[in-house]
């Protein structure tokens, strides 16, 4: 991908319109993955679909302006460190390594089932920028020089 | 219980570094000797005081059958004690020699994941699970074999996911089989269903996992990938593959599967006697006309390999020890043998035998230690791989196997004849060099030595009154087949 400002003034106004929905979703299915069919990985496939539609849209001039890169890889990094603190917090407060610790609540609300929505949440913040962040590397890379990463 | 934390300690530190490390790999470097110190001197502790007996950690809290188990016994404390010794040496080997690379914290994250999916594999009693930490440990194999980004090493790593995805694949299908026809992923519950099923399927299932694990281990119809994968990668990450990645994905899922859960059906013993037999010949024929020092390696890796599963094949228990025995030194003497060529590479820039010349009086630490690494890989003694390759030829003999026995012979007669012209072209030829720019460093000079040092100290193990306490706890193991359904799930609460 080329340093280009982005495509159409359409898809661009469909962009800004769509992007904020596509978002809304990803956030619906990772917080009722307990809940519905769906989860953190799923949902965090959507919100990447989000981010790089803003991508291919505008280009990535104005989307490293729109998002902090180097915080996005940050906050990756972290994600899934703090997935791994909550699993051993299972082995301090329950039994065993991502055992639950938490109360189960009521059925089929959203707060309940102990752990799993927490998970849900890291897992799917860790696939969203994951993913995300895979493509935008790749799209750096000139293949006629070969990149750096 | 210390299960969980072979996986989770270097895996945290994986994640640590990439969040932890700014420009410089000062935070990478003691977050990663932080993880495997950890691990060494866990193993150490499980095997010293739990080698005997075997214990499962359910995941979770969700017991086997529903959910994952892991599973520790005498075979996966002696596999992590190896893997971590061969890590530790090669973390302290890395950071002088990546530095001369490029400083950069990629590469011990890298690592760290590497390592979790070693151990991974190794601790898992779930089919599907070991699978996960198999693709973990391969993908950041590939990722460490074009860690250099010259072309021949992106041509060796692409070649090396190709077969790796092949391989997978194949075992993917293979899972699949044993899922469907016995609706369980526990390793255990697995060797439970097995006897009652259609026998042929059975053996259908077992070939496809020859075809698999035999490609990651290499044996000789599946080696191609090997001597490319292996000699373009950075010499520490070599010796990690060629010390024990292709052993704990490929030889310790074979010994898992074939023995403990197929319970060493004939045919596929004699199946390994044959690629045993093969690999050993042409491994060491293809390996003795190379002049790139660390392709020659990589080809005498196959052939080492197939001694291992020569000693295996034979399914006695003289030959189980052997086997397990000369997996261990093995994974010494040809990670001590790829810290040589990469000290040398790093000095003077080359692989080339011909190239090396006189370089005794130049790196008489690298030479001394090269020395007694190829002593004990052409089985000289009192080095450590003349021990396992004297059981493994008794053991041949006894069973009734004198022509294996002849093989086992032969190629370590070649290996000698391939020895002898690295120390003479490589250590001690004619070409003269000057005082070079960079020399190898106290850390590595470590790394060399404390393997140097278990070349020579390892031949206890076979000393009756030791090898009770260190070799034959995971002979037991192995050889008591699927008594091992028993073990796991009279454990499990």
């Amino acid at each position: 991908m080329k340093d280009s400002h982005g495509m159409t003034p359409i898809v661009k106004t469909v962009t800004r319109v769509s992007v904020w929905l596509i978002l809304l979703y990803g956030c619906y299915i990772i917080l009722h993955g307990h809940l519905t069919p769906g989860g953190g990985f799923a949902g965090g496939v959507v919100i990447a679909l989000a981010f790089l539609n803003v991508m291919l849209a505008y280009g990535k001039s104005f989307t490293a302006e729109w998002l902090n890169i180097r915080l996005l890889k940050d906050i990756e990094a972290a994600s899934i460190t703090l997935f791994l603190v909550l699993g051993l917090l299972g082995i301090a407060f329950g039994n065993a390594f991502l055992a639950n610790f938490l109360g189960k609540g009521e059925m089929f609300s959203l707060f309940s089932s102990g752990t799993i929505p927490l998970f849900n949440i890291i897992i799917g913040i860790k696939v969203a920028l994951s993913l995300f962040l895979v493509v935008w590397v790749l799209a750096d890379i000139d293949s006629a020089k070969g990149g750096d990463l | 219980m210390i299960l969980p934390y072979f996986v989770l300690l270097p895996l945290l530190a994986a994640f640590l570094i990439a969040l932890l490390a700014g420009k410089k790999d000062d935070w990478a470097i003691a977050l990663s000797f932080m993880a495997t110190l950890s691990i060494l001197a866990l193993s150490v502790f499980g095997f010293i005081t739990m080698r005997e007996q075997t214990f499962t950690y359910a995941m979770s809290g969700w017991n086997i059958p529903i959910g994952i188990c892991l599973v520790q016994d005498a075979l996966s404390l002696f596999m992590l004690f190896m893997i971590s010794l061969i890590a530790l040496t090669s973390l302290c080997f890395s950071v002088q020699y990546i530095r001369h690379l490029a400083q950069d914290w990629k590469y011990y994250a890298l690592f760290m994941l590497l390592l979790t999916g070693m151990n991974g594999v190794v601790v898992t009693g779930d089919l599907f699970n070991l699978y996960v930490f198999m693709e973990i440990a391969l993908i950041a194999a590939f990722a460490l074999v074009a860690y250099g980004c010259r072309a021949e090493e992106y041509e060796a790593s692409f070649k090396y996911a190709i077969m790796g995805g092949f391989s997978s694949s194949v075992i993917l299908i293979a899972i699949a089989l044993t899922y469907s026809s016995t609706s369980t992923l526990t390793l255990a519950g697995i060797a439970q269903a097995l006897p009652g099923l259609d026998q042929r399927l059975v053996m259908w299932i077992a070939a496809l996992f020859l075809v698999g694990f035999g490609l990651k281990a290499a044996a000789i119809p599946f080696h191609t990938w090997l001597p490319d994968a292996h000699s373009s990668a950075p010499a520490p990450i070599s010796s990690m593959l060629s010390g024990v990645l292709i052993k704990a994905l490929g030889i310790y899922v074979l010994i898992r599967l074939f023995y403990n859960v197929f319970n060493a059906p004939p045919l596929f013993m004699n199946l390994l006697l044959i690629i045993g037999s093969v690999s050993i010949m042409l491994g060491v024929f293809l390996a003795i006309g190379q002049w790139d020092l660390k392709r020659l390696l990589a080809y005498h890796s196959i052939s080492q390999i197939g001694y291992i599963l020569l000693g295996l094949g034979l399914a006695t228990p003289l030959g189980i020890l052997g086997a397990v025995f000369h997996l261990f030194n093995h994974a010494i003497f040809k990670s001590l043998l790829f810290y040589g060529a990469g000290a040398v590479e790093m000095v003077l820039g080359t692989r080339n035998l011909k190239k090396m010349g006189k370089l005794a009086h130049l790196l008489p630490i690298t030479a001394g230690t090269n020395m007694v690494a190829s002593l004990s890989i052409s089985g000289i003694p009192p080095f450590n791989g003349f021990f396992s390759k004297l059981i493994l030829i008794i053991a041949a003999i006894q069973a009734g196997h004198p022509v294996y026995a002849f093989w086992a012979i032969l190629g370590s007669l070649l290996t000698l004849a391939s020895f002898m012209k690295v120390q003479r072209y490589g250590f001690y030829g004619e070409v003269e060099h000057q005082k070079p720019n960079i020399m190898p460093g106290k850390l590595i000079h470590a790394a060399m030595l404390i393997l140097a040092v278990i070349c020579l100290l390892s031949s206890l193990f076979i000393v009756p009154g030791i090898r009770e306490h260190t070799l034959d706890p995971v002979v037991d193991v192995i050889n008591n087949k699927i008594h091992y359904i028993e073990l796991v799930y009279g454990r499990a609460l």
